[in-house]
């Protein structure tokens, strides 16, 4: 029990290291380990299936890509100038609103039952693939659609264009 | 994998809800006070996860695998999504050669 409330801490303080931090490298380096905090709480709630592909896609696949477009754009003369102080005061006005009202909703509905696996095999390979592959078939398909589209845009998009004069 | 069952029992769903929460606040903070297009975008992505793995809980909460299932979509949308954005911020690199999101105000009147 007390291993959720120690990640969920190092969640909250890797992401706020995220939205914090003045270097961009820096700050997807604490969005790794944000992750793999989020990928132990798959691991907690049985989900092996979601542990890996978190693991695999996000750490692996996304973050790579970012660090690769970081690489591109090479910002060593300024990394950023700061936002004056009254937008940063407003965002956070911003964002505390939203969090208070969330916080109020749940005090409201009052629901507190414990999370309870009961069925130990629920987000294991075997089970997710045979619900994948039956009742959400096409939707997969389609998803493998977006994704080559997807493809297709960001060679087309990252491409240089040439000069047209 | 007793342990581990052991230990997910006792969690209310109260605090995932609060943890995911705070988390996509996080996220929401983020994309209002960065001016770096990147960091921007990684705040994007903090409120994905942070959704996801509410989608995980109340899949586990409720003993039905479609949240899973749904949140293995969300990261093949996820991955598409970050091929095309760092595509443009490349490309709006090329243009301004700044990913300073106020430099793109051409739009705003």
């Amino acid at each position: 029990m007390s291993t959720f409330y120690f990640i969920a801490f190092l969640s909250i303080f890797f992401s706020i290291l995220v939205i914090t931090a003045k270097n961009p490298v820096h700050s997807i380096l604490y969005l790794i380990l944000t992750f793999f905090t989020f990928t132990i709480h798959y691991i907690l709630m049985n989900a092996q299936f979601l542990a890996i592909v978190n693991f695999i896609v996000y750490m692996g696949a996304i973050l790579v890509l970012f660090l690769y477009t970081l690489m591109l754009i090479n910002l060593n003369k300024d990394s950023e100038p700061r936002k004056s102080n009254l937008v940063k005061i407003a965002g956070f006005i911003g964002g505390g609103c939203f969090l208070v009202t969330i916080i109020a909703a749940l005090k409201a509905f009052n629901v507190s039952q414990p999370v309870l696996l009961n069925n130990p095999n629920l987000g294991l390979v075997k089970n997710l693939g045979k619900i994948l592959f039956n009742e959400y078939l096409l939707p997969f398909e389609v998803s493998s659609i977006l994704l080559l589209s997807a493809m297709v845009g960001a060679v087309l998009l990252a491409t240089k264009e040439p000069k047209t004069v | 994998m007793e342990t581990l069952n052991h230990n997910i029992q006792a969690i209310p769903l109260n605090h995932y809800i609060l943890l995911c929460s705070i988390i996509f606040s996080i996220g929401v903070i983020g994309v209002l006070i960065r001016r770096n297009a990147i960091v921007i975008f990684m705040s994007v992505e903090l409120m994905l996860n942070s959704v996801n793995l509410l989608l995980t809980a109340f899949s586990v909460y409720r003993g039905d695998a479609t949240g899973q299932v749904f949140v293995f979509f969300i990261m093949a949308l996820a991955a598409a999504e970050v091929a095309v954005g760092l595509a443009i911020i490349v490309m709006i690199y090329r243009n301004t050669n700044s990913i300073d999101i106020n430099v793109l105000n051409r739009l705003k009147w």
